[in-house]
C-alpha cells in the first residue's frame, strides 16, 4: 500500500515539474523570431476563412501580376498581363490577341515591375490595379472586379518604361517615367552623341474617373538622364510628382562607372498641375509618333487595338515652373513619399546615408529662387535649401521605403541585406531585421496613399539560395512578412512568388471581396459569334472559313457531332459556356490544333482557330473538371478530303440543333 | 360598425399578399453550394430565390433524370383567379352575411387551400418519381427500388448530396392570417349573438 503511494507521489511530481519546464520552454520562444509557435498563428488562416489583405505582386520577368493573400501568403491567381498565358488562353485566343499589339506588333512576353492601386481622395478605393511593362513601354489596368487585364496602353518616346506606374492620389493620372533616355523621335545618330541630344519622356496617362479608361494625356520631355523610380505627391503635395534620376552624367556606355561619377544626382520634382495649365494654354507641340491603345471590352468579351499616331509634349527647359531638381546623393533609386506628403525619400544607392528632401523646404526655395545652377534650363535648387535630415549609417545600399501611418517609415537595403526602421522628423534608427536574401523592394499594404494598413511589411526579395528545397539552377523567387504592429519588427513568413517581384501594392480585402464578378450575365453577351441557347447552335461554312456556333453546359457540348470539314479549311470555334453558376467555367482544346485551350467563364464567349491537316475524325473535350460527368463532355469532328461532298452537318445526340 | 364584420371585411383582404409575396420556398443545400440554390412559388408562378436558381436546379436535377421545373404551369392561371373569387366572396359575406357565413368561408377556403397542397404533392411526387428512363445516374434506395427526389411536402430531407428546405413564405403566411381572422370574425360574432341574445 504504503509503495502505492510513493508511486503515486512521484508520478504527480514528475508531471507538475514537466508541466512547468512546458511552461517555461513557452516563456523563453515567445517572440524570439520566426520559429516561434506565436509567428505560424500569426499567418494561420484557418480553412475556410479568408487573408484579410491582397497583395498584388509584380510577376516580374513574367510579365504577369500575381495575387497573393496575406498573412498567408498564399497565392490566388495569376493575371495574365503582358505574357501570352496558355492556361487562360491571354494571348491565344481571338479575343485577346489584341491586348498584345504594339508599334511593333504582336509581342507575347514583356517585363512588369510595379503594380499600383487607384485612389480616391489620397486613400486605396480598390477599383483597378496598374502595372508597367518594362521592355516595350505600356501600362495596363486590371479590373478588381473581374481581375482581367481590361486596358493595355503603349507609351511612345519612352524605352525601359521603369518608373511606372504610380497612380495620383484622386487617380487623375498614372504617371509613366523612361529609364532609357533615348532620341526623340527616333532617328539614325551616332550612340557618341547621347548628351544633350537624347531625352527621357515622362508620361501622364488619364484616367477616366468612371470606366478607368487611360488616355495619354500629354509628356513632358526631360533631359537625358535615366528615371528611375517615381512616387506621386499627396495631401500638401497632391499636384506634384517625383522621379528619381541617375547617369545624370549622361554616358550611353558602361554606365557602372561612367553614371557613377556625379556626387549627386537629381530627385526630379514636376507640378502636373502646371503642366495641365499649360496644356489648356496651349502651350505644347504634338509630335507625330506611334503607339496603340488595347481595350477588353466585357460585354463582347473582346479587345480592340486602336493605333494612335500624335502626342501633346511639353519641353520643360522652356516653361518655367514645371521641373525642379533635387540633388540627392550618389544614383538615388527609391524615390518614395510619405503619408503627409511631406517627405521625399531618396535613397542613393550608393550613399552613406538616407537623404529627406521636405516638400514644404522645397516650395520656400522655389519662392526664394535659391538655384545652385540650371540644367537644360531647369533650376537646380540648392541641396540644403531643401534637405529635411539625413538619417545616418542606416545600413548598405537603400534601395525603396515603406510607411507606416504611425510616423515611422521601413527602408530596404540590398547590400546588407536588412530591412530598418526608423523614425520621420527625427531620422533616428529603431530597429533592423535581416533579410533572406538582397531585398529590393518591399510593401506595406496601402504604402503609396495617405493611409497605409501599418500592420505588416512584404520584403520582396532578389535571391532565394538555399530558403526553399531547391529545384535545380533555378530557384523560386521569395517574398518576407514580418508583424510591424510592435516596436520591434518580427519576421513571420517565407513564401515563394512568381518571377522576380519587384513592387507589390496591397489592400485589406474587404475593399474588394464585396465588388467581385461571380459570373458574366448570358443576356449582357453581346459577342459578334455568342450562341445563347442550343437551339441557336451552328456551323457556317463561308468559304474556307467555318465559324461553328457552340455552347457548353453541363455537361456536354452543342453540337458535338460535325461532319462536312474539309482539310485546308479554318474552322473558327466560338465557344459559349451557358452556365450562370459561380466557379462553373469550362474549357476546351482539339487535338493537333495549335494553339492553347480555351478556358471560358460563365456567361462568355471565346474563339479558337483549327486549321485541320490530315483526314479523319478528331476528339475535342472538355479541359476543367466540371461535374461528374466531365469526362463525358468530349466530341468530334469529320475531316473530309478538299473535294469530297460530305454535307455540312451539326448534331447533338443524333439529332441537327 | 360591429367588430366580428370588421374582422371579416380585414380577413379576406390579406389574401392580396399573395400577389405580392411568393407562398412556397424550397431551398438546396449542399457543401458545392455555400450559397444554396432556392425556388420560390408564387399563386402564378415559380422563380428564382437567387438569380439562375432554376436553371442550376435544373442541372443538378437533370443528372438524376428529372424533368425541367417550367416557370408556367396551369395551375397558375386558375389559382389566381379562386384566390380573386374567395376575396371577393369574403367582403361580400362580410357586408351581407351573417356571421355563420364566416366559418362558411373559413371552411372553403380551408378546402381549397388543402386542395392546393394536394395538388402540390402530386406535383413533386411525379418530380421526383417520374424520371427519365435514360437519366446518367440511377440510384436503388435501400429496398432496392430506384430512388426517388421528391423534396417533402413540408420539413427538411436530405436527398442524396443536398439536403431540400420545403416551407411556407410570407405569401403563404398571410394566407393563414386571413383565414384566422375569418374564424375570429365567427368567433368574435357568435359572442356578440349570445350577447344580443342575453340583453334581450
Amino acid at each position: 500500500m504504503k509503495n502505492y503511494k510513493t508511486i503515486a507521489m512521484i508520478v504527480v511530481a514528475t508531471s507538475i515539474l514537466l508541466i512547468i519546464a512546458n511552461c517555461n520552454q513557452n516563456a523563453t520562444t515567445t517572440g524570439s523570431g520566426a520559429l516561434t509557435g506565436s509567428a505560424a498563428q500569426k499567418v494561420f488562416v484557418p480553412p475556410g476563412e479568408h487573408d484579410e489583405f491582397y497583395a498584388f505582386m509584380s510577376g516580374g520577368f513574367s510579365g504577369q501580376l500575381a495575387v497573393h493573400g496575406l498573412p498567408s501568403g498564399r497565392l490566388f491567381k495569376v493575371v495574365p498581363v503582358f505574357s501570352v498565358d496558355a492556361e487562360k488562353a491571354y494571348g491565344f485566343n481571338e479575343e485577346t490577341k489584341p491586348m498584345l499589339e504594339t508599334s511593333y506588333g504582336f509581342i507575347p512576353w514583356d517585363d512588369s515591375h510595379h503594380p499600383d492601386l487607384s485612389q480616391t481622395n489620397g486613400v486605396i478605393d480598390g477599383r483597378w490595379c496598374f502595372i508597367n511593362a518594362n521592355n516595350t513601354p505600356r501600362i495596363a489596368r486590371i479590373s478588381l472586379k473581374t481581375f482581367e487585364t481590361e486596358e493595355i496602353i503603349e507609351l511612345p518616346n519612352s524605352a525601359g518604361n521603369h518608373s511606372s506606374a504610380f497612380v495620383t492620389e484622386n487617380t487623375e493620372y498614372v504617371v509613366a517615367g523612361t529609364r532609357f533616355s533615348v532620341p526623340v523621335p527616333q532617328r539614325d545618330m551616332s550612340i557618341d552623341e547621347y548628351k544633350g541630344n537624347f531625352k527621357g519622356a515622362v508620361s501622364f496617362i488619364k484616367i477616366h474617373p468612371e470606366t478607368g479608361r487611360m488616355s495619354l494625356e500629354f509628356q513632358i520631355l526631360m533631359p537625358g538622364f535615366n528615371y528611375d523610380l517615381a512616387h506621386p505627391g499627396r495631401g500638401k503635395s497632391h499636384g506634384w510628382m517625383f522621379f528619381s534620376t541617375y547617369n545624370t552624367e549622361e554616358a550611353a556606355t558602361l554606365l557602372e562607372v561612367n553614371a557613377s561619377q556625379n556626387d549627386k544626382d537629381f530627385i526630379a520634382a514636376i507640378n502636373w498641375k502646371k503642366a495641365e495649365e499649360f496644356i489648356k494654354a496651349g502651350k505644347y507641340k504634338n509630335m507625330p509618333t506611334l503607339y496603340a491603345h488595347n481595350v477588353y471590352d466585357e460585354s463582347t468579351h473582346s479587345a480592340t487595338s486602336t493605333m494612335i499616331k500624335e502626342v501633346k509634349t511639353l519641353d520643360p527647359s522652356e516653361l518655367p515652373g514645371l521641373v525642379y531638381f533635387m540633388p540627392t546623393p550618389k544614383s538615388p533609386h527609391g524615390c518614395d513619399v510619405d503619408p503627409s506628403g511631406e517627405y521625399i525619400v531618396g535613397s542613393g544607392k550608393l550613399a552613406a546615408a538616407l537623404t529627406v528632401h521636405s516638400f514644404s523646404k522645397m516650395t520656400a526655395a522655389i519662392e526664394a529662387k535659391d538655384f545652385d545652377s540650371q540644367a537644360y534650363g531647369i533650376p537646380i535648387l540648392s541641396f540644403d535649401a531643401t534637405l529635411a535630415g539625413t538619417v545616418k549609417q542606416p545600413g548598405l545600399g537603400p534601395l525603396h521605403t515603406e510607411f507606416d501611418g504611425k510616423g515611422n517609415a521601413y527602408t530596404t537595403f540590398f547590400i546588407s541585406s536588412e530591412v530598418v526602421k526608423w523614425k520621420l522628423g527625427t531620422w533616428e534608427v529603431l530597429d533592423r531585421k535581416p533579410t533572406y536574401y538582397s531585398v529590393g523592394h518591399l510593401m506595406i499594404p496601402g504604402g503609396n496613399s495617405q493611409k497605409p494598413f501599418g500592420k505588416y511589411v512584404v520584403a520582396l526579395n532578389k535571391i532565394t539560395k538555399d530558403r526553399y528545397i531547391p529545384t535545380g539552377p533555378e530557384v523560386c523567387q521569395s517574398a518576407q512578412l514580418y508583424d510591424i504592429s510592435g516596436d520591434k519588427m518580427e519576421l513571420l513568413l517565407d513564401f515563394p512568388t512568381l518571377g522576380e517581384p519587384h513592387y507589390a501594392a496591397g489592400c485589406p480585402a474587404s475593399l474588394i471581396e464585396p465588388n467581385q464578378t461571380k459570373i458574366y450575365k448570358l443576356e449582357d453577351n453581346n459577342h459578334p459569334y455568342v450562341t445563347k441557347s442550343e437551339k441557336d447552335a451552328k456551323v457556317v461554312r463561308n468559304g474556307k472559313d467555318v465559324h461553328v456556333y457552340m455552347t457548353m453546359i453541363r455537361s456536354h457540348f452543342a453540337p458535338d457531332n460535325i461532319e462536312g470539314i474539309k482539310t485546308g479549311d479554318r474552322v473558327y470555334f466560338h465557344v459559349t459556356n451557358l452556365e450562370q453558376d459561380y466557379d462553373v467555367p469550362h474549357g476546351i482544346s482539339m487535338i493537333g490544333a495549335n494553339t492553347s485551350e480555351l478556358l471560358i467563364m460563365p456567361g462568355q464567349t471565346e474563339t479558337f482557330v483549327w486549321e485541320p491537316k490530315r483526314v479523319g475524325v478528331w476528339p475535342f473535350y472538355c479541359t476543367d473538371f466540371c461535374s461528374a460527368l466531365h469526362q463525358e463532355m468530349q466530341g468530334y469532328v469529320r475531316v473530309s478530303p478538299p473535294n469530297s461532298n460530305i454535307a455540312l452537318s451539326w448534331t447533338l445526340d443524333g439529332e441537327a440543333l | 360598425m360591429r367588430k366580428s364584420k370588421l374582422l371579416m371585411i380585414i380577413g379576406p383582404l390579406f389574401l392580396l399578399g399573395l400577389f405580392v409575396m411568393p407562398m412556397w420556398n424550397i431551398t438546396l443545400e449542399a457543401p458545392q453550394y455555400p450559397e444554396p440554390l432556392g425556388m420560390d412559388i408564387w399563386i402564378n408562378k415559380i422563380a428564382d430565390h437567387n438569380p439562375n436558381d432554376l436553371k442550376n436546379i435544373n442541372l443538378m436535377n437533370h443528372y438524376v433524370g428529372m424533368k425541367e421545373i417550367p416557370e408556367h404551369i396551369g395551375e397558375f392561371d386558375i389559382f389566381p383567379v379562386v384566390v380573386v373569387v374567395m376575396m371577393a366572396l369574403g367582403l361580400l359575406i362580410a357586408f351581407i352575411g351573417n356571421y355563420r357565413w364566416y366559418l362558411g368561408w373559413f371552411i372553403l377556403v380551408a378546402l381549397l387551400g388543402s386542395v392546393g397542397m394536394y395538388d402540390f404533392y402530386i406535383w413533386e411526387y411525379d418530380y421526383g418519381h417520374n424520371l427519365d428512363p435514360k437519366a446518367a445516374i440511377k440510384f436503388l434506395d435501400e429496398d432496392g427500388n430506384p430512388m426517388a427526389y421528391q423534396p417533402p411536402l413540408i420539413g427538411s430531407k436530405t436527398i442524396l448530396n443536398f439536403t431540400a428546405h420545403s416551407y411556407p413564405m410570407m405569401g403563404a403566411y398571410m394566407l393563414f392570417i386571413g383565414m384566422l381572422l375569418s374564424l375570429a370574425a365567427f368567433i368574435v360574432g357568435l359572442k356578440e349573438e349570445n350577447q344580443n341574445q342575453a340583453t334581450l
